[in-house]
């Protein structure tokens, strides 16, 4: 799946997820201080790009996930 | 023939994969039983999600234990998804705890009421009225099963969380009392730490794992939730059918021995 791909799939699930309009979920955003997804709203965001991408996230891993252009890198590298 | 064969199960608190309650609920499911599971609020969704996993999909009741008209409905909500009018219901899981960050953590004595308060509510009542409000759809023999955290020493960060599962401690067996002469048993399991979203959330509480690793005489991995799913299920079964207002420590022996 290519980048832009991923990032509107990404899109989608934030808005589903936490209320995200698709247009501000770009690259740069931090999830937390730009988007506002807290704890929960990761955990249910990582779950629902298992599903759609079949990429699983490990907690360990979600740590490290500030934006969503780490979110897209990871689901690249990983699928 | 699983251990469950035909037996009707709530299994309330599944939020992730991690949870005892999801292993609970996938172990109860391989063992024959029909599940339905509880959750609320916002936490509604990810529990669906997850649901999803699960070997037979299950239906999700929402249930805020602080929500007196939840409580009341609950019954005739969990009947819908049982078989209708005359089901029955045959054993309940109780993973629910809450703590607010200020009732946890160093400094014991200063933490105000409402947030005890607000602990004991989630944490320790709720197994009483979770209970009351399934008791009309027990039948002649039903198992409540709750979870807690040896509550018989104090631990370092988990603060009134600590007094508020030595509450449920007993709080279960008054339930056993009461409820005993209905033919319902009532008992906990007192999990070892595992890396759940309920663990995850005490700030300092890694230093469990450490501790536990090093004293456990069975050893320990934070990770698996399969041994707490397992005994949890045990007294959900017919194989503990003169148990009740008992706790059964599934923490690789941790409580049975000093340093």
């Amino acid at each position: 799946m290519s980048r832009e791909d991923i990032q509107s799939g990404l899109a989608e699930i934030l808005e589903e997820v936490a209320g995200v309009a698709p247009a501000d979920a770009t690259p740069e955003k931090s999830f937390t201080e730009d988007l506002d997804v807290d704890s929960l709203s990761m955990v249910e965001i990582a779950t629902a790009v298992e599903d759609k991408f079949g990429v699983a996230i490990p907690d360990d891993e979600l740590g490290n996930i500030k934006t969503v252009g780490d979110a897209i890198n990871y689901i690249e590298k990983n699928q | 023939m699983g251990i469950l064969e035909g037996k009707k199960i709530l299994v309330t608190g599944v939020l992730t994969e991690a949870s005892i309650a999801y292993a609970t609920a996938r172990i109860a499911q391989e063992e024959g039983a029909t599940v339905v599971l509880s959750n609320f609020g916002r936490a509604m969704s990810l529990c669906q999600r997850i649901a999803k996993r699960l070997p037979r999909e299950a239906p999700v009741v929402e249930l805020d234990v602080t929500d007196a008209e939840h409580l009341a409905t609950l019954a005739d909500r969990l009947r819908e998804h049982l078989g209708g009018e005359g089901a029955t219901l045959d054993g309940v899981v109780h993973s629910i705890g809450f703590a607010p960050q200020e009732a946890m953590g160093e400094g014991f004595t200063e933490v105000a009421w409402e947030h005890a308060a607000t602990a004991f509510q989630v944490s320790t009542w709720s197994l009483a009225s979770l209970t009351h409000a399934c008791r009309p759809l027990f039948g002649e023999r039903a198992s409540v099963v709750g979870l807690t955290f040896d509550a018989s020493v104090a631990w370092p960060v988990y603060g009134w969380m600590g007094a508020a599962k030595a509450a449920l401690e007993s709080t279960s067996r008054y339930l056993a009392r009461e409820l005993g002469p209905e033919g319902v048993r009532v008992n906990l399991v007192a999990a070892g730490p595992l890396r759940s979203m309920a663990m995850k959330s005490i700030p300092g509480s890694e230093q469990f794992e450490d501790a536990w690793e090093k004293r456990a005489p069975l050893g320990w991995s934070v990770t698996d939730t399969e041994p707490s799913g397992r005994a949890v299920c045990a007294l959900l079964s017919d194989w503990f059918p003169a148990t009740t207002g008992e706790i059964v420590h599934v923490d690789g022996g941790f409580h049975a021995v000093g340093v």
